[in-house]
């Protein structure tokens, strides 16, 4: 026993190891079960708060009923979602059909194994961190083709075929943006480039730049095409052709209803959440803080250090603000108590943000965070405002802009990171 | 010392027989399976624990590799594939052409040189003297530096023509699959 709590307590003194690379399974296990924990939470935040701004940009309410302004409408969403009749269609291929959705889930969740929420705030480093999230994240493509086939139904059979299509292409223009970042990370200084997640943050740190800074504009250009390469791999709107609504039904999910359904589904947000925090990893310095060259210093990391407890406290205030703002009606008062409740527990979070070790710990993961979430805000943005892509479009746009530019990009990034090299080798081929 | 603590080495024998029954379970399948979907699966399946393999050798970068290509992106086209075909009238179809016995052949012989080479390994393929160091975080740089580096790349040759070859597949399947370009 005593021995057991040595073994817990170890791990607290290292400040500079993952858990996965510290070998310490019981705090490895504790990691693994809060991103599990706070991604769930993630998908359910997204889930209501997509509802909610797509109907506010079309000039609509959204959920209102459930709860105070619909905070509760997810909850009612996945209890409807688990008490519905669990449906296999008779000629679907059963094995299939009942594996594809696990697929799917798995892909989804095995990413975040890598993902850096901080420089020890990851459940591992790996040296193939990058290539491991590519890799196992191309994998949920199996589970969607799987899924359409084993429906043995027009629509999903169709939704797959347009998948597996979309998938593959948009693959290769995000791998060419991707090595483009492993080149720059390289480009620091010679013969140290490394395809760890953390490793990739740590040049950028090392740079003081971050990586869509870098090269101006080459670092944008290759942030743009990930960006638009990203939402074609989770199959989001405007790229969302193997589920087109107005053509295919629902696409590859058609057949399924009940849990199985809520499995895609979930699976679906936490893959936006992996891309996204692959592309804050890669362009956008991951757990660093804005401004550190402009606003750097001892003083400023100070200021910067409170922002994760003003934030809590701002939502808990918006949250009392409204609490006034609702009916006065009797029927009203359990809600109004629910959402001054919730609203105290967002302002007692923000206030335990304030203390000093806590802050210290916590704002590389509050930074994280943020830019995962204006990510995931950005999703929502373009679902309301851009209209579908129609497929031979999508094709083109694939395999006409973004390739060429991808590979015109990576040459040219090698060509500046490596121009002193390149202007002596030229300055001596015309002496002679 | 804390029994633990001392980190276990993941590369164990059992790790080894798990990756290697599930692959030949894996193998197996994909032979006998009637439905080609379900041979696909079974592939995949395959490749995976391979891909654990690789990692057992401390070849990391080999297995994202297997992971990224094969599982990702070969059996996606596969699949692609294999769906466009009528599964009912395959279904029907002998499992076996006649060249079987060719195959049993090719097989048996294959089967000797494994068995030649477990015998005999140790003085077909001596082993590195002195200590073996696994640079596992070296891994990719290994590899780099043996196909690219100017002094230390011996494989950059061939790693050249294996591309040019691959490129003239793809250019030949454009021009077979369109009359006009």
């Amino acid at each position: 026993m005593h021995a057991l709590i040595d073994y817990i307590v170890s791990y607290l003194h290292n400040e500079t190891q993952t858990p996965g690379a510290a070998g310490n399974i019981f705090w490895a296990t504790v990691y693994i079960l809060l991103v599990f924990g706070g991604l769930s939470v993630a998908v359910i935040a997204m889930n209501w708060l997509e509802r909610k701004i797509l109907a506010h940009m079309q000039v609509r309410l959204g959920p209102m009923r459930v709860g105070p302004h619909g905070l509760l409408q997810p909850i009612a969403d996945a209890i409807k979602l688990l008490l519905k009749e669990d449906i296999i269609p008779a000629e679907a291929d059963k094995l299939v059909f009942w594996i594809a959705p696990f697929i799917v889930v798995l892909a989804a969740f095995t990413v975040f194994v890598v993902v850096p929420f901080g420089p020890t705030h990851a459940i591992t480093d790996m040296n193939i961190g990058i290539l491991f999230m590519l890799g196992v994240s191309s994998l949920s493509v199996l589970g969607i083709v799987t899924a359409g086939w084993a429906s043995n139904s027009h629509y999903p059979l169709i939704g797959a075929l347009r998948s597996s299509a979309q998938m593959v292409s948009y693959e290769v223009a995000m791998g060419l943006a991707v090595v483009s970042v492993i080149l720059m990370t390289s480009l620091n200084a010679q013969g140290v480039g490394t395809l760890s997640m953390i490793g990739i943050v740590q040049a950028q740190q090392a740079g003081h730049e971050w990586f869509i800074f870098k090269f101006f504009p080459l670092g944008l250009i290759g942030f743009g095409i990930f960006a638009i390469a990203m939402i074609a791999e989770t199959n989001r709107a405007p790229f969302d052709l193997p589920e087109a609504e107005s053509e295919l039904t629902a696409g590859f999910h058609t057949e399924y209803s009940g849990f199985r359904w809520s499995l895609f589904f979930l699976a679906e947000y936490s893959a936006m959440i992996a891309v996204s925090s692959i592309a804050v990893t890669l362009w956008l310095g991951g757990w660093l803080r804005p401004f550190p060259n402009a606003l750097g210093g001892a003083l400023w990391d100070q200021i910067f250090s409170f922002f994760p407890g003003i934030t809590f406290l701002a939502l808990g205030g918006i949250t009392f603000f409204n609490v006034r703002r609702m009916p006065k009606h009797p029927l009203f008062r359990i809600q109004t108590l629910g959402l001054a409740g919730f609203g105290a527990v967002l302002g007692l979070i923000g206030i335990i943000l304030f203390i000093a070790p806590v802050r210290e710990r916590v704002s590389d993961i509050f930074w994280f965070s943020a830019k995962v979430a204006g990510f995931m805000y950005l999703y929502i943005w373009y679902r309301g405002t851009f209209p579908r892509y129609r497929f031979d479009q999508l094709m083109k746009v694939g395999w006409k802009v973004l390739l060429p530019t991808g590979i015109g990009l990576l040459v040219l990034t090698a060509a500046v990171g490596m121009r002193s090299e390149l202007w002596s080798t030229l300055q001596e081929v015309v002496r002679r | 010392m804390n029994p633990i603590a001392t980190n276990p080495p993941v590369a164990t024998p059992f790790f080894f027989y798990l990756l290697s029954a599930t692959m030949i379970i894996g193998g197996i399948l994909v032979i006998t399976r009637k439905n080609a979907v379900h041979s696909a699966l079974a592939l995949i399946t395959t490749l995976l624990a391979q891909a654990g393999l690789y990692l057992m050798l401390y070849a990391p970068f080999v297995a994202a590799v297997q992971i990224l290509l094969y599982a990702g992106g070969i059996m996606v086209l596969f699949l692609f594939v294999i769906m466009l075909i009528s599964i009912e009238r395959t279904a029907k179809e002998r499992q076996f052409n006649k060249q079987w016995l060719v195959g049993i052949v090719a097989a048996g012989a294959l089967g000797g040189l494994f068995i030649t080479v477990y015998t005999k390994g140790k003085s077909l393929f001596p082993l590195p003297q002195g200590p073996v160091s696994y640079a596992e975080g070296q891994n990719t740089q290994d590899v780099a530096s043996l196909l690219y580096d100017w002094h230390k790349g011996a494989y950059m040759f061939s790693f050249e023509i294996a591309s040019l070859l691959l490129l003239v597949a793809i250019i030949g399947a454009v021009v077979m699959a369109k009359k006009r370009i």
